[in-house]
């Protein structure tokens, strides 16, 4: 029987979704497939959020279910009161009997005496805050006259967002303020007047570090990377600013940017030896850095990315890989695996295809691969079934019911939430994918 | 609106996932948006379920409002009963699906041609919670399937237990115990709902004498409702504990009219034994707070003070329908008990009792691990290693065994404790690693200035870092008297009325125990309207309080 809910389409790609004039990609098949998605809400992205942005708080006003995903989300680490939480609606709220404004001002005002060090409230916006249209940016408008910190909104709703989006709509949120020019009035260059160069998505501290250090190196001195450590610290831009990214994740906040007129250095993401190359040599043509001292500077990096991935990426050679969607995140890891590992990509599921972001990855992937964007996750696991990869790099909720069927997996999860860019990490991130086909191999243990 | 940072409980269609999830070849059609697949992860990560639970969920997206969710629904429903033929299909929603108002139990009862017996849940998203949805929904399937038949005119001699579900705690291990208990005094199962249950078990309820309801906050209505219906005596005591558990073998000998005097009189469990040797002298009056679901937060206060003869200094639940059993229970240890869902007020609750032991869920296990306070999960929410892989059950007699070791373990042995206050100067007795408790007890400091060490640094990886820096901390504090008071002890007081010398001496003091002598101390001081806190007065404090 043709199950109803599946409606499966082939169709290429929109050729042009964003006008926009930037490079032409190469077209893949792309099958569309609707049905039930296994992948968290834009909600989640807090979770990685709240830490990085260290004087900002984020209050969801949702439900009892919004707070049991951060919870569960984040579960695992609970060792500090966390600068995240969730006003929940009750029936009072939803009747109406309970004035909205009043109600989230209680809560705020609790909040702030409570946790004086808050600089910045993110609002964040849940499918039931959305359904009763409860109007959240009107709300941190009203917030921001009675309080001194800054009130900002954006949705992280699991009708609106897939997991990774809520940080793109958090970035976009910051943009818009970042637009309006409050200039921070710090000595840090990146902040007494507009950068040369944006960064635009979440990477670890230790990344940053990295890569401000080889940017600086080639001569680029002036380099912010967005979400800042602090959030009321928000770099100055201009339309000499450039943008690139290091999340496939920030789309519509690159847009918002591009608007703006900040110009996009298009490439690939920096993953592996290969890709992190490629991205700062993208970075240095826009700049117009002489490629011998290009070159100088990157060496030392490079070599000692592609030696350690020399040592780590073998059990990978020749795998088969499959991919379930997640975080956006399944193009530039394909990319990875297949160029610099040696992996054959089977299927690749992804939430939705942004070429402006992944465009320049789809160049350097095989054609032999399936391509699936949105999901119906009965009927995936059935065609996973069938094609029987080495490994599968899937969400938290299927990693042990495929390995106890016999499937090697990597928790998707764990890419949004390691330091996996840039030269210094390249091995390390090959090394994810390594350890459950190692563990396996080291097992004696019947299954 | 209320502000929640964590929550004990989950929404009530958590609750039935857990129900259905629980029982065998029965499926559950959610409407609900794509986010609230996490809950998947809740079944596949914490109990390393094997498999998916058997939840469809719609995932409706915004685009699909006011046009196609009910007949999204529809077609989810049509879809999973040809995929996965169930026995039972429960339909239900999430939070946002009940603002939507599609009512997904009269869509489906209204699907034509479906062949499955359809189970509507309705829980209000709302204004209740993660245990009072399990509890509905077992309660919704059991009437469902039971509401027409009429009480039986022969019963076999066995009993049913009722309450055992996916992510309860230890109930995997307990009902094995549970029925082996059973066994022993002759009495059989009759069926276990809704642990592996199937329809032919529920079916089959009204055949036992008796209900035994191990957990209220997902059997007591059911349980209820089947006493009403069919007459059946519901067993109320909870096996947890040797006392208990005994209690527990007489009243099921006497519902179903069994001979139990030779069971009772050899209880198998090594307890009472362990508790009365002498090595466990030091257990006395250990100062234990308790905070969890309200069958296991009754239960251990009394295993602690009845048979481990610690003093209950907390006694509080989450589970809010049940505050009523708590706040008795409470009252004969001569304290207030603790109802709330805020985990905050709890942390609040441990911090101004200094309990040496905390006996609470994985958020009290959190608290308790910040605080430097030894501390043991006994309740749901728990996290994966509190679901080991060795038969670990908590009811019975072999239960009260898991129960001694688990329990005791965290605290500091015996002559250790002496040896740490005899020579309190030996530098390998640091403040931050003492005995074979390392990590544990790092009593990271908790002032408001406290600067030195602050919660967020405390992660699993780090432990040792920390509790390296607090003991450097605790170096320096010796030498310079003049920082002891606030960063090397961490305690609350009122530190400006301290002399130096009384101070040093203070600080002499075992540091689990100097807490409340500190608290003495300034009680002593505040009773006798004294100024200063003199190397004497912490003396006179001593004798004063000595004995009491
Ligand atoms: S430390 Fe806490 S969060 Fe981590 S596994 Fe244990 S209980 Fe869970
Ligand atoms: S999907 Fe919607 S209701 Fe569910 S957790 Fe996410 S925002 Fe909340």
């Amino acid at each position: 029987m043709t199950m109803p809910v599946a409606s499966v389409a082939k169709c290429k790609t929109p050729a042009a979704e964003h006008k926009t004039a930037e490079a032409k990609h190469k077209t893949i098949d792309i099958v569309q497939e609707r049905g039930q998605r296994e992948v968290f809400c834009g909600l989640t992205g807090i979770v990685w959020l709240h830490r990085r942005m260290q004087d900002a708080f984020f209050l969801v006003v949702g439900s009892r279910t919004c707070a049991h995903l951060l919870q569960s989300a984040a579960g695992v680490m609970i060792f500090a009161e966390p600068r995240f939480g969730t006003a929940i609606l009750d029936d009072r709220d939803l009747s109406g009997s309970a004035d909205f404004n009043d109600e989230l001002e209680r809560i705020v005002n609790d909040l702030v005496v409570r946790r004086p060090e808050i600089k910045t409230l993110f609002l964040v916006g849940s499918c039931p805050s959305e359904v009763i249209k409860l109007d959240l940016e009107k709300a941190a408008e009203r917030l921001n006259k009675i309080h001194p910190l800054r009130v900002l909104s954006f949705s992280g709703s699991g009708i609106e967002t897939t997991f990774t989006q809520g940080e793109d709509n958090c970035l976009k949120a910051l943009i818009a303020d970042m637009v309006q020019g409050s200039p921070a009035g710090d000595d840090d260059v990146a902040f007494s007047r507009p950068c040369e160069l944006l960064v635009l998505g979440t990477v670890a501290d230790v990344v940053e570090d990295q890569f401000t250090r080889l940017l600086q190196a080639m001569g680029i001195n002036s380099v912010a990377f967005l979400p800042t450590r602090s959030a009321s610290r928000l770099p100055l831009i201009d339309q000499n600013t450039k943008v690139v990214l290091v999340q496939p994740f920030v789309g519509e906040s690159l847009r918002e940017l591009t608007r703006h007129g900040l110009q996009h250095i298009q490439t690939v993401f920096p993953f592996g030896a290969e890709g992190t190359l490629r991205w700062l040599k993208a970075i240095a043509d826009a700049f117009d850095i002489d490629s011998q001292h290009f070159d100088r500077v990157v060496e030392a990096p490079l070599s000692r990315a592609r030696t350690a991935m020399k040592k780590v990426a073998e059990p990978l050679q020749g795998r088969r890989v499959s991919f379930f969607p997640d975080s956006q995140l399944e193009i530039p890891m394909a990319r990875f695996l297949y160029e610099e590992c040696g992996m054959q990509p089977v299927e690749i599921g992804v939430p939705f295809f942004d070429r402006q972001c992944i465009g320049a990855e789809l160049d350097l992937l095989p054609d032999n691969i399936r391509f699936v964007e949105g999901q119906h996750v009965d009927e995936q696991l059935a065609r996973l079934h069938q094609d029987q990869p080495d490994l599968t790099v899937c969400g938290m909720g299927l990693g042990n019911p495929l390995e106890a069927q016999g499937l090697a997996t990597k928790w998707s999860i764990e890419l949004v939430f390691s330091p996996i860019h840039g030269f210094e990490q390249a091995a390390d991130l090959a090394a994810l994918f390594v350890k459950p086909l190692k563990r396996r191999q080291l097992l004696k243990v019947p299954a | 609106m209320k502000l929640a940072l964590w929550t004990y409980e989950g929404p009530p269609h958590i609750g039935a996932m857990r129900v259905v999830n629980s029982m065998q070849n029965a499926h559950y059609v959610l409407h609900a948006p794509q986010g609230d697949t996490y809950a998947d992860l809740l079944f596949t990560m914490i109990e390393r379920q094997n498999h998916r639970p058997p939840v469809t969920y719609t995932t409706f997206q915004a685009r699909d409002l006011g046009s196609d969710t009910a007949n999204l629904f529809v077609e989810s429903v049509l879809d999973a009963a040809e995929r996965f033929k169930p026995d039972v299909m429960f339909v239900g929603e999430s939070c946002t699906a009940e603002l939507i108002q599609d009512q997904p139990g009269s869509l489906a009862l209204g699907i034509e041609g479906l062949d499955v017996p359809v189970v509507p849940l309705e829980h209000p998203a709302y204004s209740r919670k993660e245990n009072y949805g399990a509890s509905e929904a077992l309660y919704a399937v059991v009437r469902a399937v039971l509401k027409d038949d009429v009480i039986p005119d022969q019963r076999t001699p066995s009993v049913n237990l009722i309450g055992p579900s996916s992510l309860g705690f230890r109930c995997r291990d307990d009902i094995k115990e549970v029925m082996a208990l059973l066994q022993s005094i002759g009495v059989q199962t009759n069926a276990v709902v809704p642990l592996n249950a199937t329809l032919a078990d529920i079916k089959s309820l009204p055949q036992a004498t008796a209900n035994v309801c191990l957990y209220s906050e997902v059997g007591r209505t059911t349980c209820d409702w089947l006493k009403r219906q069919f007459k059946q005596p519901v067993i109320d005591v909870v096996p947890i504990g040797v006392t208990a558990t005994r209690e527990f073998v007489k009243a099921v000998a006497e519902a179903v009219g069994v001979d139990a005097t030779a069971a009772l009189q050899n209880h198998a469990s090594r307890l009472p034994w362990y508790s009365r040797s002498i090595d466990s002298n030091y257990l006395t009056g250990k100062r234990v707070f308790i905070f969890a679901d309200a069958t296991h937060a009754i239960a251990a206060a009394r295993v602690a003070s009845e048979e481990l003869g610690f003093e209950v200094v907390g006694l509080g639940t989450y589970s809010r329908e049940f505050g009523r059993e708590v706040r008795a229970a409470a009252e004969s240890y001569g304290i207030e008990a603790l109802i709330t869902d805020d985990y905050l007020e709890v942390e609040d609750a441990v911090k101004s009792t200094e309990p040496e032991l905390v006996l609470g869920t994985q958020m009290e296990r959190h608290m308790a691990k910040r605080l430097g306070i030894a501390c043991c999960v006994i309740s749901a929410p728990f996290h994966v290693e509190d679901v080991p892989a060795r038969y670990s059950p908590q009811m019975g007699y072999e239960g009260a065994n898991v129960i001694f070791d688990s329990w005791v373990h965290p605290l500091m042995m015996g002559l250790e404790e002496h040896l740490l206050g005899m020579f309190t100067d030996d530098f390998e007795f640091s403040d931050a690693a003492p005995s074979h408790l390392g990590s544990h007890a790092s009593y990271a400091s908790d002032s408001p200035t406290g600067d030195a060490i602050t919660p967020q640094q405390v992660t699993p990886g780090n432990i040792d870092a920390v509790a390296n820096a607090a003991a450097s901390q605790t170096n320096t504090a010796q030498t310079d008297t003049s920082q002891i008071k606030t960063e090397a002890d961490g305690l609350q007081g009122n530190d400006s009325l301290w002399t130096v010398d009384a101070e040093r001496e203070l600080k002499k003091i075992p540091f689990f125990v100097r807490g409340k002598a500190k608290r003495n101390t300034e009680r002593y001081a505040g009773q006798f309207g004294l100024q200063t806190i003199t190397l004497e007065t912490l003396y006179d404090a001593k004798a004063h309080y000595s004995g009491s």
